[in-house]
């Protein structure tokens, strides 16, 4: 069973092998590390750039006009923000060109806290991402998205901004989470496709035969079916609204869990079907709350399923400060918390129409 | 005075051909008079803003016949900048469809309206989308310089900007990218040097000699040229473009050129009369040397002007993009550039 980064790495493996990636590459991600994170270990296409995030977006983007099929990575987003104007420019490509030209790259950056990464290993992406039109934006949670993700964000002829959250890479497949052909057993998979510590010149990893599995791009998934409360959220926040729930669940209040996976086309009927179900609604994300992706979803909640309403739609989200310090207490007071939604679960079951 | 390749280094270089010569003329002032109509269609009330390259005539007319012209990386990129209106030309651009842009019609084949002129997109001869901001064609232009590299054909890779644009990051992320030890790139970058920062003097904000020098910390091969000497340019770019095609190595041209007509229609754009101007002075090397005659040059340029006007009225005519159209194009369906790619393989 893979992790979300072996997901990561075998989704890249299939994606060079099978469909036409021509290019992997960024800061560190070619031998011998093979990524700070170990995504791109082995990869037949991979490469080390310079340290310059507008020449990694702007090559990118040159690869993919030129009918290449790249993807790109800026190590951290909180490295990305020097390169936002070249992401403005691929988005626009299609648009500005009236579709003479369309910009086929995936840039993958990782996102988000959790893993005490201080100031500028911490940010979020999403506000910035969804305010870039002609992206497509996704987030996964857990493997199996995280290689559905890939493959398709890969075969998208659209730029996609693949986010992966930092402290999720590790996290293993859940029941039912199975890449199709991959080993059962995890200790295999680890043997075979992660590269030892030490010396690796000699290293060859021996990829399992892995099948296709595509999530289609602006599909959500119900994470946990519920009928009292709704929380609309992805990414690293996925499996903290889902230990909420269980808390929740024995004080009688049944919470819903929509992992939304893309954040842009999003799953609006997802969304829609399962407020009417609840009529109450949490969204829920570890950005900055001021202009946060998540307002959006309030603000077409209230506008759309007003009525459908038993209590105002909550934000929960990152506080609106220039960083998530070091230190623990700092970082939790930055970021949502488990407790802290578990009590605005509970105080959205407490509304009555 | 910036000082460039001293003319004696050019004495004793064999003249172009007077076909070519007549060629080169013919496209410089095509693009003069398509640059003409559009600065008149904006004071005219038909456009809102005018961009445009006047003035570096003599640098893209011979840029453009040079071009290895077709689709996907066997064939040359270009990444332009909003004053290669005479490179296009020279390619075989229909001049009409400049002035769509300028009026912003639907019928605008380069963004249906949705660009400022001189903002050029042709998948069909890999001219990639041309953008406002400057020097981010800097940026993109190793990403198809490596495509060039790895179809193994002749086809290069050419960025094109200004001089003022260099102070932005994108001028060495494109020095660096290139020229990565055992992966050099066979990109032409070429600085069409005007000496102005729209009102900003160069020299108030440059130390460097010469922009070019810079590529030599890399290794990078670098000329500086009179930008207003059409033969010149034609030689000139036709050696660099043989060592990048050759070699697969990036090269850098530095081009002293003049800006007629200002930065854009924000500053003006009236005739400015203290530059060079290099269609007359290449015109009174043509007369000179027999090649064409004054009434020839003058009877080109009066039926052009007239051609250009007429289309100008019917352009007028042409409808424009209508309000629910912003929606479409935000996505494509289609992967046009991996078709084209593919295309441009199996023709080469």
């Amino acid at each position: 069973m893979a992790t979300l980064v072996q997901a990561i790495r075998l989704a890249l493996h299939v994606g060079e092998e099978r469909h036409g990636v021509t290019d992997i590459f960024g800061e560190d991600v070619g031998p011998p590390l093979g990524g700070v994170f170990t995504q791109s270990q082995g990869l037949r296409t991979a490469w080390n750039s310079p340290l310059d995030e507008r020449g990694i977006v702007g090559t990118a983007i040159g690869l993919a006009l030129a009918g290449q099929r790249p993807v790109a990575e800026v190590q951290f987003c909180d490295y990305a923000f020097n390169a936002i104007d070249l992401m403005k420019l691929a988005g626009g490509i299609c648009w500005s060109s009236a579709g003479d030209y369309n910009c086929p790259m995936v840039l993958m950056t990782p996102v988000g806290s959790g893993i005490r990464g201080s100031l500028y290993h911490s940010h979020s992406f999403d506000g910035q991402a969804t305010r870039l039109p002609g992206w497509k934006i996704v987030m996964p949670s857990n493997p199996l998205d995280a290689y559905g993700l890939m493959l398709s964000a890969i075969l998208d002829p659209n730029p996609v901004m693949y986010l992966p959250p930092k402290a999720l890479l590790r996290a293993k497949a859940g029941p039912g989470e199975q890449i199709p052909g991959e080993p059962d057993d995890a200790r295999t998979l680890s043997k075979m496709i992660d590269a030892p510590l030490g010396d690796r010149s000699k290293w060859r990893p021996e990829w399992p035969e892995v099948g296709d599995f595509f999530v289609p791009l602006g599909t959500a998934r119900v994470a946990r079916t519920g009928s009292t409360v709704t929380v609309v959220t992805y990414g690293r926040m996925v499996p903290v609204a889902l230990q909420a729930a269980e808390q929740v669940a024995a004080e009688g209040i049944d919470t819903e869990v929509i992992d939304l996976r893309s954040l842009h086309p999003y799953d609006w009927e997802a969304i829609k079907a399962s407020v009417k179900k609840t009529n109450r609604v949490l969204f829920l994300n570890e950005d900055t709350e001021i202009t946060n992706f998540g307002e959006h979803l309030v603000r077409r909640t209230a506008e759309e399923l007003f009525y459908d309403l038993f209590a105002p739609p909550k934000l929960l989200a990152g506080a609106h400060v220039p960083g998530i310090g070091l230190a623990d207490n700092l970082e939790h007071g930055s970021v949502p918390q488990l407790p802290g939604v578990v009590a605005t679960l509970r105080e959205l079951a407490k509304h009555e129409p | 005075m910036t000082s460039v390749i001293p003319r004696e280094q050019h004495e004793g270089e064999p003249t172009l051909a007077p076909e070519l010569l007549v060629r080169i003329h013919d496209v410089m002032v095509r693009s003069r008079c398509l640059e003409e109509r559009m600065i008149r269609m904006n004071k005219q009330g038909d456009g809102y803003f005018w961009i445009g390259g006047p003035g570096e005539e003599a640098l893209n007319a011979p840029l453009g016949m040079l071009v290895h012209k077709g689709q996907g990386p066997q064939f040359d990129y270009l990444h332009l900048h909003y004053r290669s209106s005479a490179t296009v030309l020279a390619m075989g651009a229909d001049p009409v469809d400049a002035l769509r842009q300028m009026k912003n019609t639907v019928t605008d084949p380069y963004s249906g309206g949705r660009n400022f002129c001189n903002h050029y997109s042709m998948r069909k001869w890999n001219v990639v989308p041309v953008s406002s901001p400057i020097e981010v064609q800097f940026s993109m232009a190793p990403g198809t310089a490596l495509a060039n590299k790895r179809a193994g054909g002749r086809g290069i890779t050419i960025v094109q900007g200004g001089d003022a644009g260099t102070a932005e990051g994108d001028f060495p992320t494109c020095l660096v990218w290139v020229s990565r030890p055992g992966a050099e790139l066979p990109c032409l970058m070429i600085v069409a040097n005007n000496q102005w920062g729209i009102s900003t003097p160069a020299s108030e904000q440059h130390g460097e000699k010469h922009i070019a020098d810079r590529g030599k910390a890399f290794g990078i091969r670098t000329a500086v040229i009179d930008g207003n000497d059409p033969e010149v340019c034609y030689r000139e770019l036709k050696k660099a473009m043989d060592y990048v095609r050759t070699e697969r190595k990036p090269f850098l041209l530095e081009a002293m050129v003049s800006r007629l007509y200002g930065h854009s229609s924000a500053t003006g754009s009236n005739f400015i009369t203290e530059e060079n101007d290099c269609l007359p002075m290449f015109e009174k090397k043509l007369e000179e040397r027999k090649i064409l005659t004054r009434a020839q040059m003058d009877e080109l340029r009066a039926r052009v002007t007239q051609e250009l006007l007429e289309a100008s009225k019917r352009v007028r005519e042409e409808p424009q993009p209508k309000e629910e159209d912003i929606w479409k194009h935000v996505f494509s369906e289609r992967d046009l550039v991996h078709e084209g790619a593919q295309k441009g393989n199996g023709a080469s």
